[in-house]
């Protein structure tokens, strides 16, 4: 078998489980045993990267956050697709901003998001995250967290089910394999 | 409940602080005593300290907004006596130009208290340690607890590109906040329900 010409899948469309994973799959190992190395496109191994290991950043504002923890806790357990929650910006690469913003909080918001190294994604989970939700009016709140920050994915809900969550972050995992470039 | 005891400490609160205390009344089972805003502390020591009152515990310190009053606010202790197990409410009146004596002596607790109070009222507390505003934004304009105070507020904020930071203007909003105060239409609403308006008329009457 000449390198090149196994095709695991269409690029950026992962093959479901089942019989022809599992036949691409022993095709990839035979080929490692036998070379060494596997060749596939570079921009396809990238965004197998970015979006297989997804770490979070943990921004709970409100009780949106709560949903967040269930989606991080063993019942939807979003390990099981590479999200590893991080307490520092500079570790992770998708922000998810779970609650009320309010306007005290929006320098230290906006700071955080600075401090997330490139290619960086906001989620912007909830209502209030969204458009101010139930604060819209409010004199002390944010009118949507996409005045300080550019948001990806807006998961809408008061709070979103973290079925929800995690809907949305397979449609930000979506959009990074749909637009595929290196540099963002 | 011990209203006759309640009663009974009222009056003793009463006759004991006559120069200070206007009244004291039990009401639903609980005792509300008001004072003079300007022998606030003197009050709140002899409330501590008396045998019959041992109030030891500063419950709440918080403010009350009568926009058409005169004194406009209220300033209420809520105090707990461990020892005796019984609660009560003090308050006192005062206007936004007129300091009240701060109770951080007495009740060290009283401090974040009277800041919360400071910012969202705008009551002054002489003697405060610390008197800046607590809960609402660093630079923050106006008290927004008072009736007068806009819900919308005065500004709003986004982030500026070209600045690269958080930038301050006025509140524009897309859409006016709207007030729906619909009365129950199953509790009997005093004006016509949307849909019956020619319930009433004649050319509904002819229309039926």
């Amino acid at each position: 078998m000449g390198v090149g010409t196994t095709t695991v899948g269409l690029p950026g469309k992962p093959l479901p489980a089942g019989a022809a994973q599992d036949q691409a799959l022993s095709l990839v190992t035979d080929e490692l045993n036998d070379k060494g190395f596997v060749v596939a496109q570079l921009d396809s191994i990238i965004n197998w990267a970015r979006t297989g290991s997804l770490w979070p950043m943990t921004f709970g504002l409100a009780c949106c956050a709560v949903e967040f923890m269930q989606t991080i806790a063993s019942r939807y357990d979003i390990d099981r697709i590479g999200m590893v929650p991080r307490a520092s910006p500079r570790q992770s690469d998708v922000m998810i901003v779970a609650g009320t913003l309010c306007n005290k909080m929006a320098p230290a918001f906006r700071r955080v998001y600075d401090q997330m190294p490139e290619p960086r994604y906001v989620i912007s989970m909830g209502s209030c995250a969204n458009g101010g939700g139930y604060y819209h009016y409010s004199y002390s709140v944010v009118r949507g967290c996409d005045r300080v920050v550019p948001v990806d994915v807006y998961v809408p809900g008061c709070p979103p089910t973290a079925e929800a969550l995690l809907y949305g972050i397979m449609q930000l995992q979506r959009k990074i394999r749909r637009t595929g470039t290196i540099a963002r | 409940m011990d209203t006759a005891g309640l009663r009974d400490l009222g009056e003793h609160v009463a006759t004991s602080l006559s120069d200070y205390v206007f009244a004291a009344e039990v009401r639903r089972d609980e005792l509300a005593v008001d004072a003079r805003a300007d022998q606030v502390v003197r009050v709140l020591k002899f409330l501590k300290d008396d045998p019959r009152c041992r109030f030891e515990q500063l419950i709440d310190l918080c403010g009350v907004d009568y926009p058409e009053r005169d004194p406009r606010f209220d300033v209420v202790y809520h105090l707990l006596s461990i020892s005796h197990n019984r609660r009560l409410r003090l308050r006192i009146g005062v206007n936004d130009d007129q300091p009240v004596p701060s109770a951080v002596d007495v009740y060290p607790a009283a401090g974040w208290w009277e800041r919360e109070t400071w910012d969202l009222y705008g009551i002054h507390f002489a003697g405060n340690p610390d008197l800046r505003r607590l809960l609402t934004d660093y630079g923050f304009d106006g008290h927004p607890l008072r009736k007068d105070f806009p819900l919308t507020g005065y500004v709003e904020l986004r982030y500026d590109s070209e600045q690269k930071r958080v930038v301050y203007e006025p509140v524009k909003l897309t859409q006016e906040f709207r007030r729906f105060d619909f009365l129950s239409p199953w509790e009997g609403a005093s004006y016509p329900l949307p849909g019956d308006e020619k319930v009433d008329d004649e050319a509904g009457e002819a229309e039926r």
